[in-house]
Formats: structure tokens, C-alpha cells, sequence
């Protein structure tokens, strides 16, 4: 149980880990800390699925800090394979090598074609990229951010990466990481990903925080932002969501949002505040001209 | 918060694995390594303090949204039962008991047994070609059969799409990683240049289908079709059933026998012929999994009759938007097949403007002829 983690190995418990989170501005409830807690504990992947804007991404950056370790991302594309993700020859430098071994030796002496070959497949030639980066750097937190735009393809590959940590060169031999580094997946549910990868991973389904836990984001966040302020911006942003709109505000765009009304001087969120700063929460003008007719509901407290 | 009652190891496994057994049967997919996933997050956190337990559960056992709902009714039903039911944060009810109305075969008494009802399939067989053009809603029993016999022969293709990821090619751009790789080989000389060229991936094709209770009479044949299609292509063909609410049942038809596919699709769908709310339903659609991704330049076909009670400016709205999302929009109307039939119900007036196809859907050929449309799309 809980005192069976070594000594200094991190927090001992999700709590702990929690406040090591709130230290980093991060709040995390108690669903988020325990997958977290466990994640490390139990060397998973944590697989974070949720809406745009509820926190996936900040979570590896909160968590990379607490535990001061580099954060190694990885942005999922469509059509990103593993010379991307892991690693790659550097083709130019090599052949520059290869020319420069030719020049030297001039023109009587043969090249030893092994001794080229070796010399060629150096570790000063290797693209290290960011899967193979995270595992040759201990602790390290690897953030595959978006993996629902890879292909089913890359999943496969990823698969093998996640349960061996650690990848073989035919040139190099195996690379394996000393620590396994912390693994954080994030879906927004563009595409179901396979269950052969979500098996091998802890699942948290994210969603938008409570009011309560919103302004409280807001202060950590933007502590220069007035309270009143703060919670008026989290007030709206809750109806906001309920209220039918095409793509409701995350939490970026609350804070986007209080950071624009405090830039412009607001001390209050009213109509003329808000109709000027409205760009920084609603995306599409529909939602926009939707909005702009009843702000004074919105604003009703 | 509450913690649960202590108890020994032995107790507190037996308790395990029925609650596991629950889950499954409630339809959470769970599998032996969840399981082995499950007690080893309870090994690691505190197993009586009652939120660590649930978390433990909820973070091993579970693998979508939809299985975290069923996970939030199950864990309190299991591990409190004296304290009743728990509300949940959710507005959602758990699903319906099935109703199997069209999906079962045999229903209207053609027979349980397989051989009662042999003479009339032979009888029926020196039918196909004109079982093809028969409209599914005025199938005998027999032909209905022998009409998912059919069914299961088709062979959809999706639609396919220049991929991102390129390939060797004799033709296309030049890869310098690879003519650089063959030049090192020769001792650095630069003897040719390599290709390479985008291949094709499957486009994404989105079946929507309408239960409501005036599509009753296609809904297996549609079904059926739905499971073929999901068959063939797993990873990139989406289906939802659209009645008076919208269920996703992809999952459901991927497994291999029809049967029991649409068994369980049946069971996933809780509201089996009964309204329908087009344009609100295409909404959660469009919301939920159109815009995020499952319909963008995807081939989205909706079966239905367009039949709206209310209404059809949201219907109007939802199509436009879905053909704005969309590579290609198809509407299949079982009733655009008949005679003497013209686009005036209120549904499809609004949505023709945004339509590329209005199909008809109320035969084996007309299904064929989709396929063909989707394929080319």
C-alpha cells in the first residue's frame, strides 16, 4: 500500500499528489489525483478523454513540473508514423560524412567499408525524436497529445513502445529506458481509439469543472484578476455552457476571457465589457450572435 | 465520505468479481487483464476509503463515456445496495429492457426451427432477382429470411481518400531520405532518385439510422446493411440509430454473427420504434460526434422518411451543417423508391436544399445501388 513506495519516489498517495499539483497552479479533483497517483504507481499510460478546454494537456505540463522533469511532447497528426515519433537518421550529414571520409583518404587508399559503415551509424547522426527522447531521459513526462488524429497504424506501434519502454535500432541495439517516463495520452474523441491501447491505460474521462472549482482555477491561475471579477467570468461561462451553443468555452476560454476583460480595465463584467471581450470565449458567430442578443440574461446573477 | 465495511481479503475478492460480473452484464466490456488492472490499483491505493475504491474501478474497468455512466449506476448498486440507488450527476437513464420487435428472427412465425420453413426457402430462392426489387416492408416471412441471406453477401467498399503518409512510388515527389539511403549504400553515389507518392486510405462513411416507429417495417433490413458495412470496414465506418434520442451502436455490430450484432444493437437502442425527434436528434449528432471529428469529410448517409412532427427549421439547420461537415451528404428514403412519390414531407423539403444524393432504400437493389454511390463518393 501506500508506504510501500520507496523513499523519495514522489508523493504517497493521491492527496499528496494533489497538493503537489495545487502547489503548480493545477487543481485537481479526486478522480484526477487518484489516476495520476496510479498512473506512476503502476507504470500505466493515463489516457485522458474529455472535451476541448477541460484541462488534458495542462495536466502532463502541472505534472512534469511537480516532479520537476522535463515534459516531452508529441503532437499527433493524420499520417504521423514512428520516424517522427521516435527516431531518424540524419541522411544530409551522413553523406557529407561519407564525402569527407572519401576527400581524406585520398585518392590511392580504399575505404574499409565496415569501418565506414560504423563510423556512419553514430550516435551524432541519430534524430533523436521525442518518444525516444523520453525514454533515454529519466524521469521524464511524455505528453502524446491528440492521439485520436494518428492513424489506427501508429497506435499499433505506439502499443509496443508503452508496454516494453523501450525501442530497438537496428544499428544501435535496444534502448531502454532506466525509469520508465510518465505517460499521458489525450483523446478528444475525434475517432475511437483501439481498445488494444485504452486495455494497456488508466481511462479518465474529463469534464468541465464545477462553478466552486472554477473561480477557484481563475484565482490560482490569474491572481491579479479581481475576485468579483473572477466569479462573475465563472458564472457566465457556466450558463454560457448550459445554454445551447455550437461549441461551448473550456477552461482556456474562461481564462482566456478574464485575462481579456482585465486587459481592456474591466472591474465588472456588464454588457459593454462583455460585448467587447466576447471573442475570447465564443468561437463561432453563430454563437456569438446568439449570445450577443441576451447578454443581459447571461449577466443576471 | 462513507467507507465501506472492512472486510477480509477472501470476502473483498468474491465482492470483486461479481462486481465485475455486473459490469459486464450491464455492458461494460471487461476482460481479464481489467480485472488484474482493477486489484492492482486497489493494491496500490486504500480499498476502504469508498471514493479510492470507485476510482480504482472506474479508471481500470472502464474505456469510454458510455461505460462510465453504467460504471456510476453499477459501483453504488453493488457496493451500497442498502442505501438504494444513488443519484448520479447525469440526466441519463440506464438503457431500456430491448425490444427485439424486427430483430429476432423467426418473429413473425416463420419458424424457430430451421426446418419448417426449408420448402418455403427454396421456393424463394428461384426468386432472388425479383426478392431484389421487392420493397422490405411487404416481405412474407420466408422471403425476409432469404433476404438476410442475400444481405450477407454483399460487399461494401468504402469510399477511399488521398492519404497524408506517402509510400514508394515510381512516380510522385522525390524522397531524399531514400535517395540518400540508397546513396549510402553505393559509397555515397548518387546513382538514381527515389519517389514516393500518397496512397489511399478509407474515407470515413457514417451510417444514420432511423427507428422511429415509421421506419419499423426497413429497420432490420437497415440494420443488417448497417452490420455488413461495419463488417467490412471496423475501423472506419460509424453507425448511430436516431429515434428519440441518438445511440451509438458501432460497437455493437462489429462483432462477427449477425445475430447476436443485432442482438446487442438491439439492447444498445433503448428506444426502439417509437418517436422521433429528427431535428433534435441529428443535433446531439452533430454536436457529439460531428463536429469533433466522426463526420468531418466523412460520407454521411441518414435512412429515414423524413418524417417530422414538429418543426423542420432545426432539421433544416442540423442538415446544413452536417453537409458543411461532410464530404458527401446522402439521404435514403425507403418511400423515394415508390411510385407516384415526390419530396413534400416536411423533413426532407427542408433538408433537399443541403442534400448531394436522395436515394431510395426500400429494396436489396436500391441498397446496392448506395453502395455503389458511396463507394464512388
Amino acid at each position: 500500500m501506500n508506504d510501500s513506495a520507496p523513499a523519495g519516489a514522489g508523493p504517497t498517495g493521491p492527496a499528496e499528489l494533489a497538493a503537489a499539483l495545487r502547489a503548480t497552479g493545477y487543481l485537481a479533483d479526486d478522480g484526477l489525483a487518484t489516476a495520476t497517483y496510479l498512473a506512476m504507481q503502476m507504470n500505466r499510460p493515463l489516457f485522458c478523454e474529455g472535451e476541448p478546454g477541460t484541462g488534458k494537456t495542462a495536466l502532463a505540463q502541472a505534472l512534469a513540473q511537480t516532479l520537476d522533469a522535463p515534459l516531452i511532447r508529441l503532437q499527433c497528426h493524420d499520417g504521423i508514423d514512428a520516424a517522427q515519433a521516435l527516431y531518424d537518421w540524419d541522411f544530409p550529414r551522413q553523406l557529407l560524412h561519407l564525402r569527407t571520409l572519401e576527400a581524406t583518404t585520398g585518392t590511392g587508399g580504399a575505404l574499409d567499408a565496415d569501418a565506414v559503415e560504423h563510423s556512419l551509424y553514430d550516435e551524432r547522426f541519430l534524430l533523436a525524436r521525442p518518444i525516444l527522447r523520453a525514454l533515454r531521459t529519466s524521469p521524464s513526462v511524455l505528453l502524446i497529445d491528440e492521439i485520436d488524429r494518428a492513424d489506427d497504424e501508429f497506435e499499433a506501434f505506439l502499443l509496443e513502445v508503452l508496454t516494453e519502454h523501450a525501442v530497438t535500432i537496428p544499428e544501435l541495439g535496444e534502448i531502454r529506458a532506466q525509469t520508465p517516463p510518465i505517460v499521458v495520452l489525450t483523446s478528444n474523441r475525434t475517432r475511437e481509439v483501439h481498445d488494444a491501447l485504452k486495455r494497456r491505460c488508466l481511462y479518465l474521462w474529463l469534464e468541465h469543472p464545477s462553478i466552486e472549482r472554477e473561480i477557484e482555477i481563475l484565482h490560482s491561475r490569474l491572481p491579479e484578476v479581481p475576485e468579483r471579477l473572477a466569479a462573475a467570468v465563472a458564472r457566465a461561462v457556466q450558463k454560457l455552457r448550459n445554454s445551447d451553443l455550437i461549441k461551448p468555452p473550456g477552461v482556456a476560454e474562461t481564462l482566456d476571457w478574464a485575462r481579456a476583460l482585465q486587459l481592456i480595465g474591466a472591474r465588472h463584467l456588464d454588457p459593454e465589457s462583455a460585448a467587447r471581450t466576447l471573442g475570447a470565449v465564443l468561437k463561432y458567430r453563430e454563437d456569438a450572435d446568439r449570445v450577443h442578443k441576451q447578454l443581459d440574461t447571461l449577466l443576471a446573477s | 465520505m462513507p467507507a465501506v465495511e472492512q472486510l477480509d481479503a477472501d470476502t473483498l475478492l468474491t465482492g470483486l468479481v461479481g462486481f465485475t460480473e455486473v459490469l459486464r452484464t450491464a455492458g461494460v466490456p471487461v476482460t481479464g487483464d481489467r480485472v488484474a488492472a482493477f486489484v492492482e490499483a486497489l493494491d496500490t491505493l486504500d480499498v476502504t476509503d469508498r471514493e479510492q475504491a470507485y476510482w480504482a474501478g472506474r479508471l481500470t474497468l472502464c474505456a469510454d463515456p458510455d461505460d462510465v455512466l453504467r460504471y456510476d449506476l453499477a459501483f453504488p448498486a453493488w457496493f451500497e445496495p442498502s442505501q438504494g440507488r444513488r443519484a448520479t450527476n447525469r440526466d441519463e437513464r440506464p438503457p431500456a429492457p430491448p425490444k427485439l420487435a424486427a430483430l429476432v428472427p423467426g418473429r413473425e412465425g416463420s419458424g424457430d426451427d430451421d426446418t419448417d420453413d426449408g420448402p418455403q426457402i427454396k421456393a424463394a430462392a428461384t426468386g432472388t432477382e425479383v426478392l431484389r426489387n421487392r420493397d422490405l416492408a411487404e416481405l412474407s416471412p420466408a422471403e425476409r429470411e432469404h433476404l438476410r441471406r442475400l444481405m450477407t453477401l454483399l460487399r461494401p467498399e468504402p469510399p477511399t481518400r488521398a492519404s497524408r503518409r506517402k509510400h514508394r512510388a515510381l512516380r510522385g515527389v522525390p524522397d531524399p531520405q531514400q535517395t540518400l539511403r540508397t546513396a549510402l549504400r553505393n559509397q555515397g553515389e548518387l546513382s538514381s532518385i527515389r519517389r514516393r507518392n500518397a496512397s489511399r486510405r478509407p474515407r470515413k462513411v457514417v451510417l444514420l439510422i432511423d427507428v422511429s416507429g415509421s421506419m419499423e417495417p426497413y429497420a432490420d433490413a437497415l440494420m443488417r446493411f448497417a452490420h455488413v458495412f461495419v463488417r467490412r470496414a471496423p475501423r472506419s465506418v460509424e453507425a448511430f440509430t436516431l429515434g428519440t434520442r441518438l445511440t451509438r451502436i458501432t460497437r455493437e455490430l462489429r462483432q462477427r454473427d449477425p445475430e447476436r450484432a443485432l442482438g446487442a444493437a438491439g439492447k444498445a437502442i433503448p428506444d426502439w420504434s417509437g418517436g422521433t425527434r429528427l431535428g433534435e436528434v441529428l443535433k446531439a449528432f452533430v454536436d457529439r460526434w460531428g463536429r469533433r471529428g466522426a463526420a468531418r469529410r466523412a460520407v454521411v448517409v441518414v435512412f429515414s422518411d423524413g418524417w417530422e412532427r414538429g418543426g423542420t427549421e432545426l432539421l433544416g439547420e442540423q442538415i446544413e451543417q452536417l453537409s458543411r461537415l461532410a464530404h458527401r451528404l446522402v439521404w435514403v428514403n425507403p418511400h423515394a423508391g415508390k411510385d407516384g412519390y415526390s419530396p413534400v414531407q416536411g423533413g426532407i423539403v427542408a433538408a433537399l436544399p443541403h442534400l448531394d444524393d436522395l436515394l431510395a432504400g426500400h429494396s436489396l437493389d436500391t441498397l446496392e445501388k448506395l453502395l455503389k454511390v458511396v463507394r464512388d463518393a
